[in-house]
């Protein structure tokens, strides 16, 4: 009588821990970077310390650029409020460290999706949202005109801690040129030196340099040769180890793309709801449960796109009437002659 | 009574490891979480990232080590620099600000007040950015002595090029030794005799028959390399051949020098001002001339005040070295903490290996200069 009393209180406490299990998996659904998220009431979002077009902040604070609107993209979703962010300025050395130790929760930072960033070291890239590409920035007057002009001797200024240093050094070797590599930690001192003569070229991402050339004192002396040495995708970053929260913010910026290839605008995402094609009306959440399955409600995606607009708007914004890049080139959609093919939200 | 001694001691010791062993413990816990690999391995892989100015052979075909070594190796270098230079800055304006000429006294304390509450942060980039305005471009530059070319690429100097360098090295090694024996000789005969030697005069002739005994008889010879202009394109140039110390290094070796001094210059003050004005007057009186006032009584006492603050100048200059990032000059911070961190994303290897690599430097300079300070020290009989 007192074994059997033992073997039936074994039998419950071993189905009391199962049922602890299934319901802490079922909490462990709801990710713990979005529950803190909740909890915080904004999203704390790494930017660049200054490049306009992807991440800028105004004299009284307020960011903007593409990279910035990623962030605000999961705010939207998440919180139901674009304005709810809290944006930190990362240099390139301190970005990643940043994000593994928990400073931030998306790296949003004209940063280079490579295989040994993205294996190594405890991060995980969840899209594109720029295709770059290195380039050079010369004189005008030097008369180079071409990557295939710089001769050995050549002086090169860039940033530290970048991909940029690793392909500079390809791609010189590729030439056989001798080369003397300047790099400084932040970007407005490159653009000091290279301004000042000591530097013969300034290389980085072509976005980047069309971005900086602003800054020079006369903008119209220097020119950016047409060669890209490099495949440089910049995107979204977030921590190893947080599948919802990687889906979110994934999602998120693929809704933003996938929603000027239906033509749905800030201005006309709610009369969408209505549309004739299931495609859009799942893009609006008029159909399906979407939301769901990242552990949002059904109108996250509407909020993204009515709060901050759909990928095109974001790009004519902030880099298209800036004048920084014009021409979308390879960033245009795919049914357009660009790149930008983004999977189903379905 | 013994075991009372012991127990704090204890104690603390307990109270340290655990501490330690709480954050290894969790770095470890948090770093496998996030997928993070731990390990030294990484030193050996190959950079693949060239840097501007390195003092051995180097290129991104080299290992991460390799990187190490020359950023570790500008460290020392712009370090040393500095601190001679500072030294003799200091030095000047310290006995300066003790002048009876009013405006000598004058402008050493406003340079030493100037300079000594500015961060030093802002004067690398004020020296940095004046140096890149002031500087000409290299095709711009008025040669000093025909050979020496100072653009805003870098300070282009003549350099040799050796046959036996090794033999010469043996000569100068030969010479530094000859003159320990005659110091110990000559200060024999002043302890015996009471007759003093020419240390000074022997030892510069030593150091230049010894090294001039080896072109003659030891087959070196060395042939000078001129820098000369070269065209990159239709506007830009610069100089191939002989040395070539970039602007950078130049910035901040003088930014560093001039902020130390101030201090050492304060440290040189307090420590003349610190030797009773009777000892200078007791001298006086029996006989010594000035310079042998300041060299026989005031020097050797002053020192004894001076050393121990000037040690902590010496190993600041040697950490500050490291804001060289700012500015592009390839140090320990900028190659190894900067560059091989971001490629490699071993922060927490990197990081430790830079933090022990600086406290070696330090203690390293300041076993150095308590050896000295030792040395100095009034020796109780």
């Amino acid at each position: 009588m007192f074994k059997l009393v033992k073997r039936l209180t074994s039998v419950v406490a071993m189905f009391a821990v199962l049922f602890t299990f299934t319901t802490e998996t079922m909490a462990a659904k709801k990710s713990k970077t979005l529950k803190n998220t909740q909890k915080k009431g904004f999203v704390r979002c790494g930017v660049s310390q200054g490049l306009p077009g992807f991440s800028n902040a105004d004299a009284a604070g307020n960011w903007t650029g593409v990279d910035v609107d990623v962030c605000r993209a999961v705010a939207a979703a998440v919180l139901g409020d674009a304005s709810k962010v809290k944006f930190t300025p990362l240099s390139a050395k301190e970005r990643f460290t940043a994000l593994t130790s928990n400073e931030i929760d998306i790296l949003s930072r004209n940063t280079t999706w490579t295989l040994s960033r993205d294996a190594d070291i405890g991060l995980t890239f969840v899209g594109v949202n720029f295709y770059d590409g290195q380039g050079f920035m010369v004189r005008k007057n030097s008369g180079i005109s071409s990557v295939n002009d710089f001769k050995a001797g050549v002086s090169a200024c860039t940033n530290l801690g970048t991909t940029t240093e690793l392909n500079m050094r390809d791609f010189f070797n590729s030439k056989g040129i001798k080369y003397e590599p300047v790099t400084f930690e932040k970007a407005d001192e490159v653009v000091a030196a290279y301004d000042a003569g000591r530097c013969d070229t300034y290389t980085t991402d072509k976005s980047g340099l069309a971005a900086q050339r602003i800054k020079l004192s006369n903008p119209d002396d220097h020119m950016v040769l047409p060669e890209t040495i490099s495949k440089e995708p910049l995107g979204p970053v977030v921590r190893q180890g947080d599948s919802v929260w990687e889906d979110i913010v994934r999602w998120s910026l693929n809704t933003m793309i996938e929603a000027e290839e239906y033509g749905v605008t800030s201005a006309n995402a709610d009369m969408m709801k209505t549309s004739d094609n299931p495609a859009v009306k799942r893009l609006v959440g008029a159909e399906g449960e979407l939301g769901a399955a990242l552990g949002l409600d059904n109108e996250w995606s509407l909020r993204i796109i009515k709060q901050v607009g759909n990928y095109g708007e974001s790009y004519k914004r902030n880099i298209a009437d800036t004048g920084i890049l014009p021409d979308r080139g390879p960033n245009e959609l795919w049914t357009k002659g660009g790149i930008l093919y983004v999977p189903p939200a379905r | 009574m013994n075991f009372k001694k012991i127990l704090p001691q204890l104690l603390t010791l307990v109270v340290v490891i655990l501490v330690f062993g709480f954050f290894s413990y969790n770095a470890q816990v948090n770093m496998e979480n996030r997928g993070i690999t731990f390990g030294y391995g990484f030193l050996s892989q190959e950079s693949s990232f060239d840097v501007q100015f390195s003092l051995i052979e180097y290129d991104g075909s080299h290992s991460y080590f390799r990187a190490y070594l020359v950023g570790l190796l500008n460290t020392i270098l712009v370090s040393v620099i500095g601190i001679i230079f500072a030294t003799i800055i200091g030095v000047i304006v310290g006995i300066a600000r003790l002048s009876n000429n009013y405006l000598i006294e004058r402008t050493a304390a406003i340079y030493v007040e100037f300079f000594r509450n500015i961060p030093l942060l802002l004067q690398i980039f004020f020296w940095y950015f004046a140096a890149l305005r002031a500087l000409p471009l290299p095709e711009k530059a008025e040669p000093m002595f025909g050979v020496f070319f100072l653009t805003i690429k870098g300070f282009f100097i003549p350099a040799f090029v050796w046959n036996n360098l090794d033999i010469f090295i043996y000569s100068i090694i030969a010479a530094i030794i000859a003159i320990v024996f005659v110091k110990i000789y000559a200060k024999k005969k002043q302890e015996n005799q009471g007759i003093q030697t020419p240390v000074l005069l022997i030892s510069i002739g030593l150091l230049i028959i010894l090294p001039l005994l080896s072109f003659l008889l030891g087959g070196v010879n060395a042939s000078i390399e001129i820098p000369v202009i070269e065209q990159l394109s239709q506007t830009s140039f610069t100089y191939k051949g002989g040395l070539k110390l970039p602007p950078e290094l130049i910035s901040l070796a003088l930014a560093l020098s001039l902020y130390t001094a101030t201090f050492i210059a304060e440290c040189v003050r307090a420590g003349v001002q610190g030797v009773s004005k009777g000892q200078k007057e007791a001298a006086a009186s029996i006989g010594l001339t000035p310079n042998q006032v300041l060299k026989l009584v005031v020097m050797p006492q002053a020192l004894r005040i001076i050393i121990p603050p000037t040690t902590n100048q010496y190993l600041n200059l040697t950490k500050n070295s490291s804001l060289a990032a700012a500015i592009a000059y390839p140090d320990l911070v900028l190659v190894f903490a900067g560059t091989a961190l971001m490629q490699t994303g071993r922060a927490i290897e990197i990081v430790s290996i830079t933090m022990l690599t600086y406290l070696t430097l330090s203690i390293t300079i300041s076993i150095f200069m308590n050896w000295y300070n030792k040395k100095i020290a009034i020796k109780e009989k």
